[in-house]
């Protein structure tokens, strides 16, 4: 047999390149290129009078300049809304260069294209842009007030109203035992990708062509945006994400306006030219996500067993709305989570604000979700004066209920069907991993050292894998090597590892000649792109059902060759052989050789299918009708839902009486995404994700004043956390696999980040005593919160007595 | 994020760097590690007309350890006076809140004297100077002089100095006997600007009473300042002394600014632990050097 690869720790074998520095980023790309910097707004919210260049004229170096006056035909015309939905009543977005009135802080005014980027940014420098300044609207508070509107033409700035429901959640409540009501908010973070956006075009004026690098996460969809957007044949544009330092979400927006100025740029210069973003653009002009103001009802019985939920949540979408009602749409399916909710309804008002455009970020709504519903589960227990486990497994899906349909419409626009778990199991595991039972000596331990201890957690469901579909080539040349490519593409996430661990296992090839492209146009034309955790389940999946297809050529044309039955061969090792009869065998580089009947042998391998090289049967054509040449195959994966994966954090969490510091002592995993293809990439995932967990929950926020300023515009200031801030991270594994593809699979990449924030939320609730309604959370505000006699105050607990 | 053009000198003596730096007038700032400077450029939040280098001047880069105190010179890493087990038997402060400073990535190029000149209050070593009761050298046309701390430092990132100068050198005095040291600092993320950092020196008579307690704070104030708590615990004996009242007068003697990561309650709060923390510490440390 083949050394088994599928689902074994295969180290990442992009690592040492990527670590190395031999890597190759957006900027390590065209260093002659002609370079752009922009004027950006330093308002949040202003009209635009007048922009005077003439200062910059003199610039040696400068080549153009422009502003939105010279955008001609579609790029006069607003960036596309990219996923369009009835519920989106309002929706708007930018223009590649302001038009009259910029709608946030850092919206690109003026495009400088210059010699080299010093020269580009003195330029930018010498240019004065006039501007009226309008009324600002900061926050989901002041958005739903409206006194202001961020857009004249929506004055209540609701760009859609979201809405679904199972039942009559009035009568439902009204019915329940039991109710409560509370709101809460969650703040603004970002990405932060360690690499920023970029785009580098070049046009052959000869060829009439366009190629452009792009630090993306769809790469086939910013192709068909330039294409449409500069009315070019699709043909004749060629889109590659190269390597690509980091996504996180920010980068499956496109068209960015650098996506289609630079090019635009490239084509009128006959040039190539080449903006990369800097952090402080990066802060200001790209993304962010997830704050919310959520309004949660509920219903329940003696037990805490839910009999209703009602969810009201505002959530503030930025200036504009290309990427729709993605995030409010998850946010809203995915709050249920792995309990079973009798009634639910959930409004979610999408809010303009005069801020950085909110687009889906790692978890894309489900933290947000996570929290309004897990931090539910706590309250419940608190009234009830029951343990938060127990509350939990009261209310938990059971394993005999798949497949559960909430009767909810998930992001894809298919219904919220889980197709498989063991919820129940994650939450056993999650107690024994972080010692739920026994915190209460530890709490005793750590009061003694004059530290107050507590512990939370949070389950999730995450709906992953998404359509509508990615597709797969796989070629074996005649060298044995096995190319592959898919077009979505890679921002470091493992994948060419592990497609190459897919293909090897499925074709029966050494792991080491298989060769993985991913993101780039020329291969692969037909992607949707990397997001919703659904590289693995899509592209995967896609890939194994492509090898597949090349297995099966290979056994006809290898058992034609050794005459025999194809069924009685198999591949090990490159080698085609028959089963359980050494010796009779053929390399499949000589199967790939022979699949492309030649007349010119270019080389020695090459011989073997030539026209004299053998008897050939006369009565057919060397293709036969119906077959194509080469050893190839591409397939398609499309799902008919997505697949929900599924886990458990638990944090632990202790608090300096003194300072107030909050120190994450104990952060334990759970985890489920089916069947596993490489556990070490999965636990990565894990890691990295818990860390921008702790990172939302304990540093991150957006510190927007009044006006519109955004003040912590660098890693100086916007607090990321370092290693030295992140828990070690306890993980423990369980495997449902899907039933909805072929290999079982379930996404991976934002599990680790979706409870963070309310498990941290209820472990610092545990800890003080004192009501956490509003995250993140430092200690000058912890501070501010245990001398506040009027915050409210939990009922004295105690974890671990299960009542 | 790419500096307005700026012309640069790296002359080989100090006499030609002042030489520069008076042709170049005020648009003329002098470069050493550059872990703040280079970041101010780049963010063109500072535009000078040249970068006086001085990292090849001849003379700048000695640790003298002596019975009087500790002289830096000006383009001593932070990284060289953290391991300098000398300059740490004389004035212990200095490897203490060296090791405080930032990463070891920028300790390796930023400069201890350049910290100090840069005259930023979240820096560490401007509070050391002024705890040690420190002073510089500053060299310039007319020859060198010795500024004591409180006459250099006039308000964040600014100080006497001016025209044509180069801070050479920091003389941090040695610590005195019977006298212990400490430093602590909260940052939100290791290595960070701290939200708030003490130093702490405590003096102890024969008898193993408190004689002198004085502490001087980091990110609190516009200027590193001394605070002489001695009244709140003065001739007490060591072992029983209430630290608690030394860091409740600190408390209201101090008048923290609030920003984004700390409001100037919590600031202060800070203030009343760290000093609680560090003459607690320092107090130990002058009873072992107590016979």
């Amino acid at each position: 047999m083949t050394t088994k690869l599928f689902g074994e720790p295969v180290r990442r074998r992009e690592d040492g390149r990527l670590i190395t520095g031999r890597g190759r980023y957006l900027d390590d790309i065209g260093h002659d290129a002609l370079a752009v910097a922009f004027v950006r707004s330093p308002h949040a919210h202003a009209r635009v009078t007048d922009i005077d260049v003439d200062a910059a004229l003199d610039v040696e170096g400068l080549v153009a300049v422009y502003t939105y006056e010279d955008l001609l035909g579609p790029m006069a015309e607003p960036l596309p809304v990219l996923i369009p939905h009835p519920q989106l009543t309002a929706p708007r977005t930018g223009y590649p260069l302001v038009r009259d009135v910029v709608h946030h802080m850092g919206e690109a005014v003026v495009m400088v294209v210059a010699t080299d980027r010093y020269v580009a940014e003195d330029a930018c420098d010498r240019i004065t842009v006039s501007y009226e300044q309008l009324p600002v609207v900061v926050g989901v508070d002041a958005a739903r007030e409206a006194r202001h509107a961020v857009h004249e033409d929506v004055p209540d700035n609701v760009a859609a109203r979201h809405h679904q429901e199972t039942g009559d959640v009035e009568a439902a409540l009204a019915a329940s035992a039991h109710t409560l009501a509370f709101t809460q908010y969650i703040e603004r973070s970002a990405c932060m990708p360690m690499e920023g956006k970029g785009v580098h075009a070049a046009w052959d004026p000869a060829d009439s062509s366009l190629r452009v690098y792009t630090s993306t996460q769809a790469s086939t969809s910013v192709r068909a945006a330039i294409a449409a957007k500069l009315q070019l044949s699709l043909e004749k544009v060629e889109v590659v994400a190269p390597d690509v330092g980091g996504g996180f979400g920010v980068k499956i927006v496109h068209p960015w306006p650098e996506e289609l100025l630079v090019p635009m740029a490239a084509i009128a210069l006959q040039r190539p030219v080449k903006w990369t973003e800097d952090r402080r653009e990066h802060f200001i002009s790209s993304a962010h996500e997830r704050q919310q103001r959520q309004e949660i009802r509920v219903g329940y019985d003696d037990d805490g067993r839910l009999t209703a939920l009602d969810v009201r949540i505002w959530h503030d979408n930025g200036a504009y709305t290309p990427y729709g009602i993605i995030v409010p749409i998850v946010t809203a399916t995915q709050l249920v989570g792995p309990y079973v909710v009798p009634t639910y309804r959930v409004r979610v008002d999408s809010v303009y604000t005069n801020t950085v455009i909110v687009t889906p970020y790692r978890g894309a709504g489900r933290p947000q979700g996570c929290y309004a519903m897990e931090r539910t589960m706590d309250r419940i227990a608190q009234e009830r004066g029951l343990d938060r486990a127990e509350v939990r497994a009261r209310n938990l899906i059971q394993p005999d209920q798949f497949p559960y349909d909430h009767h909810l419409t998930f992001q894809d626009g298919r219904p919220v069907i889980y197709d498989s778990g063991d919820y129940p199991g994650l939450l056993d595991k999650l107690t024994a991993l972080v010692g739920w039972s026994g915190v209460e000596e530890r709490r005793a331990e750590a009061t003694a050292r004059g530290k107050l201890l507590g512990i939370g957690m949070a389950m999730y469901v995450e709906g992953t894998g998404p359509g509508p579909y990615e597709g797969g080539h796989v070629q074996v040349l005649g060298s044995g090597k096995v190319l592959v490519s898919t077009g979505l593409t890679s921002q470091g996430q493992g994948h060419e590892t592990a497609f190459a661990q897919i293909v090897a296992h499925e074709l029966g090839v050494p792991i080491e000649d298989v060769e993985v492209t991913t993101g780039d146009t020329r291969r692969f034309g037909y992607a949707v792109g990397t997001f919703a955790s659904r590289a693995a389940v899509m592209s995967g999946n896609a890939i194994a059902l492509a090898a597949r297809g090349v297995k099966e050529k290979a056994l006809r044309i290898a058992g034609e060759a050794l005459e025999v039955d194809p069924s009685d061969l198999e591949i090990d090792e490159g080698l085609v052989q028959v089963k359980g009869t050494p010796g009779i065998s053929i390399p499949l580089r000589t199967v790939a050789v022979l699949s492309n009947p030649l007349r010119y042998a270019f080389d020695e391998a090459a011989k073997q299918a030539t026209q004299f090289a053998g008897p050939g049967d006369d009565s057919k054509p060397p293709v036969a009708a119906g077959d194509a040449p080469g050893l190839e195959h591409v397939d398609y994966y499309s799902p008919v839902r997505s697949t929900f994966a599924s886990g458990a954090h638990a944090a632990v969490v202790e608090i300096d009486t003194l300072t107030w510091e909050i120190d994450v002592v104990q952060y334990a995993v759970v985890h489920d995404c089916g069947t596993i293809v490489n556990p070490m990439i999965v636990e990565g995932q894990v890691h990295g994700g818990v860390a921008q967990g702790v990172g939302g929950a304990l540093y991150e926020r957006m510190a927007y004043d009044a006006d519109g300023q955004l003040q912590n515009a660098s890693f100086m200031d916007f607090l990321m956390p370092y290693a030295s801030e992140v828990p070690d991270i306890d993980i423990d594994h369980q495997q449902t696999p899907s039933p909805l593809n072929p290999l079982g699979l379930k996404g991976a990449g934002e599990a680790g980040v979706i409870p963070g924030t309310a498990a941290i939320a209820s472990a610092i609730e545990d800890a003080t005593g004192r009501r956490i309604a509003a995250m993140p959370i430092s200690p000058t505000e912890l501070y501010d919160l245990v001398r506040d006699d009027a915050a409210g105050r939990v009922a004295p607990r105690r974890t671990g007595a299960m009542a | 994020m790419k500096p307005a053009p700026f012309g640069y000198a790296d002359p080989r003596t100090l006499a030609e760097a002042l030489e520069v730096l008076g042709r170049e007038g005020e648009g003329a700032k002098v470069l050493a590690g550059g872990q703040s400077l280079l970041p101010l450029l780049s963010m063109r939040l500072a535009a000078p007309t040249t970068l006086v280098d001085i990292n090849r001047v001849a003379g700048l880069d000695s640790i003298e350890s002596g019975p009087d105190g500790v002289r830096v010179g000006a383009l001593v890493r932070h990284a060289r006076l953290l391991d300098d087990a000398a300059a740490a038997g004389v004035q212990p402060l200095l490897a203490r809140a060296t090791a405080s400073v930032a990463h070891p990535a920028i300790r390796n190029r930023g400069t201890t004297v350049g910290s100090i000149a840069h005259a930023d209050p979240s820096g560490e070593m401007t509070a050391v100077l002024a705890l040690t009761g420190g002073s510089v050298t500053v060299a310039t046309p007319a020859g060198r002089s010795a500024v004591g701390w409180q006459d250099f430092f006039v308000g964040p990132l600014e100080t006497s100095v001016h025209g044509p100068a180069v801070v050479v050198d920091a003389f941090f005095p040695a610590l005195a006997q019977r006298s212990g040291t400490a430093f602590a600092e909260l940052s939100r993320r290791r290595g960070d600007y701290a939200v708030c950092g003490a130093g702490a020196v405590v003096t102890l008579d024969a008898d193993r009473r408190v004689s002198a307690a004085r502490t001087a704070y980091i990110s609190v104030g516009l200027v590193p300042q001394v605070h002489d708590l001695t009244e709140a615990v003065a001739g007490r004996p060591v072992d029983t002394v209430d630290w608690a009242a030394a860091g409740a007068l600190a408390r209201t003697l101090v008048d923290p600014d609030t920003d984004l990561h700390a409001s100037a309650d919590y600031r202060r709060l800070l203030v009343g632990v760290l000093t609680e923390r560090t003459l607690a510490a320092a107090a130990l440390e002058a009873t072992g050097r107590t016979p």
